[in-house]
């Protein structure tokens, strides 16, 4: 069986790269338009990285595979990404 | 340590446009700690349970962190192999002491050296704190270190909604970070009424046992049920078993009064219970959740 964690997850995978919070971030799913954080989305981890897929209608929204030297981060289900702004 | 930050500034400048002037201030906006990577020495671990272990650990430059978000610990090899692993933090606050409490999975990789292994003195490679969904704040920590500056903007800024009242449900170790929501609610005396479900193993495998019960007692608001899924200790009114949906019903803020709901534990729980929790009309907006894995 296939376990799966959700977009909280992301968090620290991304941290390296982005320098907003992807787990607050919201989407908009290619698939069915819905429009939800990613930590509401679901996240499947394997030995190749993570498939990051809509909690509504499970189309595949990001895929991230980080060998530690290089990293392919793809959004190729999102069609908008919102990013709230901190102040720090 | 900071190899992955560093080799971005390898990078040839680019032109960069003027900035966007920054933002007006709106409660909206949260002020989180950003996550790092940093080394962190414990300084202390013993047994919460038969089967986890409290770690206490002094992180150097740790910048605070909200209740409820979580931090990585990597572990590298001799060889360089390297194993990360996300753990929510029991603590929250300003300072650079935090709390994990870890349980050992039987095929993991990462948590039996924390949970049996790991001494006072060790140090940890830890990246964070990480999250600012899986968080709730009292109302007194929304405005951190920002008085001076915030006494002017805070007087026509428009009175806050009054604080919804929050549901906390934890399954296993998926306590931890909704043990830091209700120490952070009790430390902070928020009247915001509190409400924690935890469903547990039996009574030896309660995390905070003592905590829970002091805060259970202080002024701040928090009803606390407690459900055993194998053993109950003498005299527990129900037998042990999984919980139903009419515990669930019978032990969470009903719908009608608008509860934020909190919902930590395995992936099999938190989808069982979310699904029960939409059935009792709470809306899926209202619930938050975080799920952990098998290793």
């Amino acid at each position: 069986m296939t376990t799966h964690l959700d977009g909280n997850a992301l968090a620290g995978p991304l941290a390296d790269f982005f320098t907003f919070d992807i787990t607050t971030a919201t989407g908009r799913c290619n698939g069915c338009g819905e429009v939800a954080e990613f930590a509401r989305a679901m996240v499947y981890v394997s030995g190749a990285g993570m498939v990051v897929r809509c909690g509504i209608c499970d189309s595949v929204l990001a895929t991230l595979v980080d060998t530690g030297d290089r990293a392919w981060i793809g959004f190729s289900g999102v069609s908008s990404i919102e990013v709230h702004r901190t102040r720090d | 340590m900071s190899d992955l930050q560093a080799a971005p500034a390898a990078a040839a400048p680019v032109a960069r446009v003027a900035p966007a002037p920054p933002p007006a201030p709106s409660s909206a906006l949260r002020s989180m700690p950003r996550p790092g990577w940093h080394v962190g020495t414990v300084v202390d671990a013993r047994r919460e349970t038969p089967n986890a272990t409290r770690l206490e650990i002094e992180v150097d430059g740790w910048p605070g962190n909200a209740a409820g978000q979580h931090l990585d610990v990597r572990l590298t090899a001799p060889d360089g192999y390297t194993a990360t692993r996300s753990y929510s933090i029991a603590s929250s606050g300003p300072g650079t002491v935090v709390t994990l409490a870890i349980d050992k999975l039987p095929d993991g990789e990462v948590s039996p050296y924390l949970v049996d292994e790991v001494r006072a003195g060790d140090v940890l490679e830890v990246h964070g704190p990480l999250g600012a969904f899986f968080v709730w704040e009292p109302a007194s920590a929304a405005e951190p270190e920002r008085e001076d500056a915030a006494t002017s903007a805070g007087a026509s800024r428009p009175a806050a909604d009054p604080p919804r009242p929050v549901q906390l449900i934890a399954g296993g170790s998926g306590v931890v970070p909704l043990f830091a929501m209700a120490n952070a609610h009790a430390s902070a005396g928020d009247p915001t009424p509190f409400r924690l479900l935890y469903s547990v193993r039996t009574p030896d495998d309660l995390y905070f046992a003592e905590e829970l019960a002091a805060i259970s007692a202080a002024p701040a608001p928090l009803q606390f049920d407690l459900v055993y899924t194998r053993r109950a200790p003498e005299g527990w009114p129900t037998p042990p078993g999984r919980i139903t949906r009419e515990q669930l019903e019978a032990a969470v803020i009903p719908a009608a009064q608008h509860p934020l709901v909190y919902v930590c534990g395995g992936t099999a729980f938190v989808e069982t219970v979310a699904a029960w929790l939409i059935e009792l009309g709470h809306p899926s907006r209202s619930i938050r959740t975080e799920r952990f894995g098998g290793t």
